[in-house]
């Protein structure tokens, strides 16, 4: 039985928290940074992307080159090139041009590992609800943090940041443990990303670049050795 | 900054983050058989995500001690297998907590 909206909604709501609380410290970020709250909300509604916005506030607040705004949003999104292939393969065959168009556009980190974490194809309602609860959730913590971020003591927003890689660790642990070979994988990006944030001429790489330069690495070596057999898939959920 | 200068910022920003997600999105339409490629595809997002935590976390809240004592209870958590949700607001809270330890009682 493939999963229907209101499976999606549910599957989204735990991503819909996380992000109000990264949201919240991206208002924050963004009225602290000289941008009104108004422009804070408006890169939200139309980015949904963590990493890019954080990156591409300074540029604009300093009157930056749009090149180089555009460079560093592609250096630091160019990962989710790589999960919207791995995306493309989970949707069934009903989903068109269209949704694709519509379901790119909120293709963030955890949409996508929730989504792929499927055993079975992903249904276009499905995504449909999906999607939801992450787009207003971003744009709802993006406006709370923009208006009310002053309520809020800075020691307590800065340990909201942390709840992304919370979000981060349970979506990676069960395929890890459960899969050697992605366990593999895991810790092989995790190797290759510490060499390239220590190691002296290695740091002054882009960390979107270092980012995808580890997890291909990591998930091209653990391909050649250990290739899944059969059809099946290794996420849960 | 002039309102026009900011709508052209917010173009060019969500353009190229918006390309880079759709179009991928869009080519790859057919399955892929290659086993090659599809064990590539099934490892890459925990390789990604695993390479974006780590060794950011360490510096998410701007105390590598807050950070990773957060950090240990979220692996904690996810080893026993609680939710996404469950996993994010205990390690938001354990941050919290060794924080305000750090500041007020040590």
């Amino acid at each position: 039985m493939k999963k229907g909206f209101f499976r999606g909604v549910a599957d989204g709501m735990p991503i819909f928290f996380g992000y109000i609380s990264i949201g919240f410290a991206f208002g924050i970020y963004a009225i602290s940074s000289g941008l009104t709250a108004k422009q804070g909300i408006l890169i939200s509604l139309f980015n949904v992307t963590s990493a890019g916005q954080f990156a591409a506030v300074p540029i604009m607040v300093s009157g930056g080159g749009i090149p180089q705004l555009m460079f560093s949003q592609f250096v630091i999104n160019m990962r989710y090139a790589l999960m919207s292939v791995s995306l493309s393969q989970k949707f069934d065959n009903k989903i068109n041009l269209l949704d694709r168009l519509i379901i790119a556009f909120v293709n963030t980190d955890e949409v996508f590992a929730v989504a792929v974490s499927n055993k079975n194809k992903v249904s276009k309602i499905y995504m449909y609800g999906l999607i939801l609860p992450p787009y207003f959730g971003w744009a709802i913590g993006t406006a709370l943090g923009a208006i009310a971020g002053n309520i809020l003591p800075q020691v307590v927003t800065s340990a909201l940041t942390l709840a992304i890689y919370g979000m981060f660790v349970a979506i990676v642990m069960p395929p890890a443990r459960e899969n050697k070979a992605c366990g593999m994988s895991v810790l092989i990006a995790i190797v290759l990303s510490c060499i390239f944030y220590f190691v002296p001429h290695l740091s002054s790489i882009p960390s979107g670049i270092s980012v995808i330069i580890s997890a291909v690495a990591a998930a091209l070596i653990m391909a050649a050795v250990s290739p899944i057999e059969t059809e099946v898939d290794i996420g849960e959920t | 900054m002039k309102p026009e200068q900011f709508i052209i910022y917010l173009a060019a920003m969500a353009a190229v983050t918006y390309l880079v997600r759709m179009v991928p999105l869009v080519i790859f339409k057919k399955q892929i058989k290659n086993k090659y490629v599809l064990s590539f595809l099934s490892y890459m997002p925990y390789a990604v995500l695993s390479a974006m935590a780590f060794p950011a976390v360490f510096f998410a809240t701007g105390n590598v001690i807050s950070a990773a004592v957060g950090f240990a209870v979220a692996l904690t958590a996810a080893f026993f297998k609680r939710g996404l949700i469950t996993v994010a607001a205990l390690a938001s809270a354990a941050a919290l907590i060794t924080e305000l330890i750090i500041r007020y009682v040590i």
